[in-house]
């Protein structure tokens, strides 16, 4: 058996000989029998409608009758923005996922050979295929929820994110008066200092739970020859006080880097405020200097990535889709390796080719028919993708994420009510699905 | 007795411990990679179950995670409200209602036209089965909208049996197609002795074909049944008080985070039909797989 006869099917065209029996009417009659039902069924919601919207696309929107309006619903098509975004939309899909989806496939079933337990493995990749799209869409928006402390997706793009990046202590401060300034993140004190200054850096908008932790009553220290001292301090109290004034009941800042910047800019020396708030810069020498907050004190914290916003619907779709569609990919691919002849690849192996040059130079050229066929019903189905897309990305940036199916559906129902543009699409759809499929049935019946 | 001896072990060499450890070793990347995927993959669908399992209010400042460090939390009030919402019932009893009753037609009508294709002989045979293999290529956004208005006139809109018809009719090529190439891999033989004891066509269906089929019946039965089951767009279209779960899920999504207690319970529920027909029938669903790549 081929790697391709993973399909156990006899060839279409081989049917058993005529047979002696009933005359040639009484054989009619019993096929007949058999095969009304299928026929009524086949002919009333296939044969009929296909029909049907074939013509109905060459008319306009309000029925037959004196509405002939040719190739126009066509050219709606490929003009209308929401329309040309689908096609686009659909063109990335089919570019990316089938691709993806065998490749992943591909890897999965080659690793589970290797392994004893690979029967749970594949159950728990192939569990998806038997959720409805829907479901998926569902589930999937509840791991892309962009609060990271909600979505599981965006709290592991946080612990990552924090790491390179950790938040501020004081991410919510701002200064409590008007000569501390913010420029580029950092906060600037613009008070001109020379040796022996005190820099006040007064800071508002800091929550009590947001305080660090050993902050203690905030102390403004005495100035001193050749130095500049200062404080970092939360300048509030209950009840009221004076801004900018070191008052007892106000809390310093402990923990918060300080910067000295020379009259170029340049930050000369930096330094940590202690439990008190205060700070040093000793020795600074001649000049004018400006003392400053480092950025990194003011860092937000991850605020999450917008998973289902506009910028990034597209290939979150295309993730969860991936999710569901990798088990099908896999199972297949794993059934033709299964098939594959064993003694090929140990031949290989004993010839001294390393386990990459098997896979790259045996496994993958003999398993190629099951490949194209995972990869061509990989391309009908992103074609025709639809209910993903309607369940997974919100009415916000549905219009972001629009697919053939959903702009058909959105066109000709749900109060788009325009059945000529509407049967465009479909025709349209039906056009690119033809070729594909009838690739993938000549294959069936070449390979068996 | 010792040359059998020595012939017996001399295929199979006993490993030592040690070289069993190191081969042990080297497969543990693997095996660690394969564990993390695994669960990787897992994770999505344990999310929509835990979070399904807590209260709303819990859900509004935490993620699903949460009931890791407070167990506490879990609570199936969620899903004891949903089964007193009359809009899921009736959501489950339309979902089944559709499901069963195409899976049954497409069996039943496409195993009828399936031997007719495979056992009988009667003129045009072959080309109208081709016909048939050809409407595969039919999606069903091209029978939408005549549908649309026929079902109007018919009386058919809204209602389960309009749904399950056009999932009966969808489904049939592909049944076709996979029963009369199985059916005409039944020996020949038995099928001639029948007919030679005189047992007409229909005897021969019932008692002969239909049993013998049944693995490629199982199979298609299972598919047919998550492809309706799971169905969004054909129901979408074709209902409006007639909702089966999907559909009526999807009239949630709006509120999604205030109905969250609605929309995870009643998703998990969706899915937990699918998920016990794969557990219980897993090889007749790989085989329906692996032979209906084409549709």
């Amino acid at each position: 058996m081929t790697a391709g006869g993973i399909v156990a099917e006899p060839p279409i065209a081989a049917a058993p000989p005529p047979q002696a029996g009933p005359g040639r009417l009484g054989r009619f009659l019993t096929g007949a029998i058999f095969l009304t039902p299928a026929a009524v069924l086949l002919v009333t919601w296939m044969v009929y409608p296909a029909i049907y919207t074939i013509i109905r696309s060459f008319f306009g929107q309000h029925g037959f009758i004196g509405n002939w309006v040719g190739f126009d619903n066509y050219k709606t098509l490929f003009t209308t923005a929401t329309l040309r975004t689908a096609i686009k939309n659909n063109a990335i899909w089919v570019a990316v996922v089938p691709a993806l989806v065998t490749a992943i496939g591909l890897i999965f079933a080659v690793l589970t050979e290797r392994v004893r337990w690979s029967v749970a493995f594949k159950t728990v990749v192939f569990l998806p295929m038997a959720i409805s799209a829907f479901a998926t869409g569902v589930t999937w928006r509840i791991m892309y929820q962009q609060d990271p402390q909600l979505g599981a997706v965006n709290a592991l793009a946080r612990s990552v994110h924090d790491v390179v990046n950790p938040p501020g202590v004081l991410s919510q401060a701002t200064p409590a008066v008007p000569q501390l300034q913010t420029s580029g993140g950092a906060m600037v004190l613009k008070t001109p200092l020379h040796a022996g200054s005190i820099a006040l850096l007064p800071l508002t908008g800091i929550a009590p739970d947001q305080v660090p932790a050993g902050a203690k009553q905030a102390v403004k220290p005495p100035p001193k020859q050749g130095d500049i001292v200062g404080t970092v301090w939360r300048d509030f109290k209950p009840g009221g006080g004076k801004p900018g004034v070191v008052e007892q009941g106000e809390q310093g800042l402990p923990g918060v880097t300080v910067q000295l910047r020379d009259a170029s800019g340049k930050t000369v020396q930096s330094t940590t405020s202690a439990s008190d708030g205060t700070y040093a810069f000793s020795n600074v020498g001649s000049g004018t200097f400006n003392a400053s907050i480092g950025a990194e004190t003011f860092a937000q914290p991850f605020a999450g990535y917008a998973w289902l916003g506009p910028k990034l619907i597209n290939p979150s779709l295309m993730i969860a889709y991936i999710w569901i569609w990798a088990g099908f990919s896999m199972v297949v691919i794993g059934a033709g390796l299964a098939a594959m002849p064993r003694d090929v690849l140990e031949a290989a192996r004993t010839d001294g080719a390393s386990e990459w040059q098997v896979f790259r130079r045996v496994t993958v050229p003999l398993l190629a028919p099951v490949l194209s066929v995972v990869f061509v019903t990989m391309i009908i189905n992103v074609l025709k993708v639809f209910d993903i897309v309607y369940s997974l990305a919100p009415q916000s940036t549905q219009a972001n994420a629009n697919v053939i199916a959903l702009a058909m559906y959105y066109t000709a129902f749900a109060g788009g009510g325009n059945f000529g543009v509407g049967s465009a699409i479909a025709v349209f759809l039906f056009l690119l699905v033809v070729p594909v499929l009838a690739l993938n049935i000549r294959r069936f019946r070449r390979d068996v | 007795m010792a040359t059998a001896d020595v012939a017996l072990e001399l295929p199979k060499p006993r490993d030592s411990v040690a070289s069993k450890v190191l081969r042990w070793v080297a497969k543990a990347p693997l095996h660690l990679f394969l564990v993390v995927l695994g669960l990787l993959w897992l994770v999505p669908t344990v999310g929509l179950f835990l979070t399904s399992i807590l209260p709303v209010s819990a859900l509004a400042s935490k993620g699903w995670w949460q009931i890791f460090s407070k167990p506490s939390l879990a609570t199936f009030s969620n899903y004891s409200a949903l089964f007193h919402n009359a809009g899921l019932t009736n959501a489950l009893k339309t979902t089944a209602y559709i499901s069963v009753s195409n899976t049954v037609l497409v069996v039943v009508i496409g195993a009828m036209a399936g031997y007719a294709f495979a056992w009988l002989d009667f003129p045009g045979r072959d080309w109208t089965f081709i016909a048939v293999i050809g409407l595969l290529v039919v999606p069903l956004q091209m029978a939408l909208i005549p549908m649309f208005r026929l079902y109007d006139h018919l009386g058919l809109y809204d209602t389960w049996i309009g749904i399950s018809l056009f999932h009966v009719a969808f489904g049939l090529p592909f049944a076709i197609f996979l029963l009369r190439n199985f059916f005409i891999g039944l020996p020949k033989d038995i099928l001639e002795s029948a007919r030679i004891d005189g047992a007409n066509e229909i005897v021969i269906f019932v008692r002969l074909i239909l049993p013998l089929g049944l693995p490629a019946i199982a199979s298609l039965a299972i598919f047919q049944f998550l492809w309706t089951w799971n169905d969004l767009l054909v129901a979408l279209t074709f209902g409006q008080n007639t909702q089966p779960i999907t559909v009526w899920i999807a009239g949630q999504l709006r509120e999604f985070g205030t109905s969250i207690d609605i929309i995870a319970p009643a998703s998990f529920i969706s899915l937990i039909v699918p998920l016990i027909v794969f557990f219980a029938f897993q090889r007749y669903f790989v085989q329906g797989l692996l032979a209906g790549s084409v549709k």
